[in-house]
């Protein structure tokens, strides 16, 4: 026997466009049946059926050896998902298999099936037992996931009247102790406070050090640099790099689309993935009360303007800006409601948030703006790192004024007010 | 090169090895298997499932459990009036109200299974799409969780042969595989249904109406004796009408129905348990994809 965990060959799979939402009618079944032969006859059938299809999986093929960790990227749509799902068995290929050697648990989302009517102690059981932990399994460990989830106080209240927060905990306690040879994880930790994350990284980190195999799903680079030593990056349902994780996030940054240009940004803005809460309609950058259209001159204020829509009242939504070098390096984050006293709830509407950055800030240099939202302690709403913008600066403010052709040390150039008295000194 | 001395193994460190399971994933064939033994492995989770139905059921209402009495018994008591008492439906010389319950009780459990697996992969779509299990769990497991207001109906009806003085026979001894009988005709329902559901919706919205004309189609407001003896065949097909009369049967004693039209009856439910079966595990690997 060798020491393959996962050796996945040629794996391809098809899907029907528009399969997955709206599910067939008997009368739509009965009407394709009528027209099928007309369609048939005039030849329309070949055209709409190429169409039809769409191959979230294209001939992947990689091994995975026993006690790997290994990251997977991409954007939206690039066949994460389904590719866990093909190796967690909910769904099959449709072409090329995969060899695993050791039970799998599977983790794609936090919390499947639990009942908002049961118990936090009862929903332990169900949903351990639905990710196939056997009862005694269960019973051994149970103080261990309660004390995990900090919730031994509400252990037998409902669940639907837990805190967001709470839930979440519970959830990821019991997925965590689950003890399979391999565990498919699919961006869990997107979810809980900083704290909490810190805490379901460490026990991932342990899983890992324990000789398990993980294949771990993320839009958190910094996770998957910290517990991966491999990531492949998956676009278009093909793999476009498999290798050490540092270059492959690198590159993979390197790659994901700039909002250059006004219909660049609509086209990103509308084809973010749909979010309960928060919903994305526009961005601008303005300088002068003009919208940005070169460079933007550090001498002079620039304002970040962001309309959303927020879809249900929500406590704890924060929308914000990440300022980030052009190697994506964050130098640093505001929030819309950071000058707030107490944490803000948001009803549902429409709203426009705008932001002022300073003049005298910025350095003549490349930045990347990146915007996002997030609700606290439970989740960003658009997947890291948000829409990013990229943008140019030209000197033109007071920073280093008399030395404009001088080299920039350093990512800002803030302008500090500076007093300088010469001394006189009389004692000599 | 290595040696080709091979080492001694100590037998206590090779039953300590434990057995890498190895699965293969690979495109559906044509031909599905039934893999029964893999859903033996997951009875846990169908006993685990079982439970939550029944827990859930009557969480929040103040009645809770006795509406598993209430139901049965109140449409006695409709039955009664109307068919009993104003129309006066002839009832094979027993006591109308204990006529009618008698079949309520498996009417019921049918009704309710059925409707229950009929749904139930629609119901479970969040755990289909997320966690791999035999998919048989589901409908198997929502058909069983309708057994325990069966057996809390099934009290008040001893309470009632009570009442009514009709003595217990030996043909009780037969009721268990009446029960079965009527769980088997869910099931077999709740696969094709609940199969059927995925893909096409409007299978939720027949459901009702299937169980009302199927009620009408069984002798449970009614005696069989109404029946013509020549089309009896004909209307054993349903099979719950071998379940009615069985139950009434073996525990009223009654004698409208005879054994080879119980056979007709089962041979309907096994012929189509086997195919619906079948055509579960056809789809089966589709229902994530679909539903």
């Amino acid at each position: 026997m060798s020491d393959i965990a996962i050796r996945a060959e040629h794996i391809s799979k098809r899907y029907r466009l528009g399969e997955r939402a709206p599910y067939k009618s008997l009368r739509e079944v009965v009407a394709r049946a009528v027209t099928n032969p007309l369609n048939r006859l005039t030849g329309k059938n070949k055209a709409a059926n190429k169409k039809e299809f769409l191959w979230a999986l294209d001939d992947v093929s990689f091994e995975i050896r026993q006690g790997e960790a290994v990251g997977i990227i991409g954007r939206n749509g690039a066949g994460k998902s389904t590719l866990l799902k093909i190796l967690s068995r909910i769904t099959k290929p449709t072409k090329g298999k995969a060899e695993i050697y050791g039970r799998v648990g599977s983790l794609l989302e936090v919390g499947t099936g639990f009942h908002p009517e049961l118990t936090g102690r009862e929903n332990i059981f169900l949903n351990g037992a639905i990710l196939g932990m056997k009862r005694n399994e269960i019973a051994r460990k149970f103080d261990e996931i309660v004390a995990f989830a900090e919730i031994e106080k509400f252990l037998d209240t409902p669940v639907k009247r837990y805190s967001s927060g709470m839930y979440v905990r519970l959830a990821f306690a019991v997925a965590a102790h689950l003890e399979p040879e391999i565990l498919l994880v699919d961006e869990v930790l997107a979810v809980g406070d900083a704290a909490f994350q810190k805490k379901c990284l460490g026990k991932m980190g342990e899983v890992a050090e324990e000789g398990r195999t993980v294949l771990f799903v993320s839009h958190n680079m910094t996770a998957i640099q910290r517990l991966c030593h491999r990531t492949i990056h998956l676009g278009n349902g093909l793999i476009v790099l498999d290798s050490i994780s540092d270059r492959v996030i690198k590159e993979y940054l390197n790659s994901l689309p700039l909002a250059n240009e006004k219909d660049e940004l609509e086209k990103i803005i509308s084809t973010l993935p749909k979010d309960s809460t928060f919903q994305l309609e526009d961005i601008h950058l303005f300088q002068d009360k003009k919208p940005i259209l070169g460079p933007i001159l550090n001498g002079l204020p620039f304002e970040v303007e962001i309309q959303y829509q927020v879809l249900q009242r929500t406590t704890g939504l924060r929308v914000y800006i990440d300022l980030c070098d052009s190697e994506d390096l964050l130098l640093f984050r505001t929030f819309h409601d950071e000058q707030a006293d107490g944490i803000p709830t948001m009803n549902r509407g429409r709203y426009i948030s705008h932001a002022t950055f300073p003049s005298d800030i910025l350095a003549p240099t490349r930045y990347i703006i990146c915007i996002n939202a997030g609700i606290y302690n439970i989740r960003d709403c658009i997947p890291t790192p948000g829409v990013r913008i990229p943008i140019s600066v030209e000197w033109t403010g007071n920073y280093n004024r008399a030395y404009m052709g001088d080299t920039i040390r350093g990512k800002l150039a803030y302008v500090i007010p500076w007093t300088t008295l010469e001394i006189k000194n009389v004692t000599t | 090169m290595k040696p080709s001395i091979s080492t001694p193994i100590n037998p206590t460190e090779a039953i300590n090895i434990p057995a890498i399971p190895h699965t293969t994933v690979s495109p559906s064939s044509p031909w599905p298997s039934l893999q029964l033994r893999e859903l033996w492995e997951y009875r846990d989770l169908l006993l685990i499932l079982v439970w939550r139905d029944i827990k859930v059921r009557y969480k929040q209402t103040t009645l809770g459990a006795a509406w598993a009495i209430l139901q049965p018994l109140l449409t006695m008591v409709v039955f009664s009036l109307l068919f009993g008492y104003v129309a006066k439906l002839p009832s094979e010389g027993i006591p109308y109200p204990i006529f009618t319950f008698t079949a309520l009780l498996p009417w019921q459990l049918f009704a309710y299974s059925m409707t229950e697996s009929g749904n139930s992969l629609v119901a479970n779509q969040q755990l289909i799409t997320k966690v791999y299990f035999p998919r048989l769990v589901i409908p198997l497991g929502a058909v069983l969780s309708g057994l325990l207001d069966f057996a809390i109906a099934f009290v008040v009806l001893l309470g009632m042969m009570l009442f009514y003085r009709i003595p217990l026979t030996i043909n009780i001894l037969f009721l268990p595989a009446f029960v079965f009988l009527a769980v088997l005709t869910a099931l077999t329902m709740g696969l094709w249904l609940s199969a059927l559901n995925v893909e096409y919706r409007d299978v939720r919205y027949t459901i009702p109406f299937l169980t009302q004309f199927w009620m009408f189609a069984t002798p449970i407001a009614y005696s069989i004796t109404l029946i013509p003896q020549k089309w009896l065949w004909l209307y054993s097909l349903n099979p719950m009408v071998g379940v009615v009369e069985g139950f009434r049967w073996a525990l009223l004693g009654t004698t409208g129905f005879s054994l080879s039209y119980f056979l007709i009856s089962t041979t309907v439910v096994v012929v189509l348990f086997f195919s619906g079966l079948m055509y579960f595990r056809k789809m089966e690997d589709r229902f994530a994809d679909v539903v």
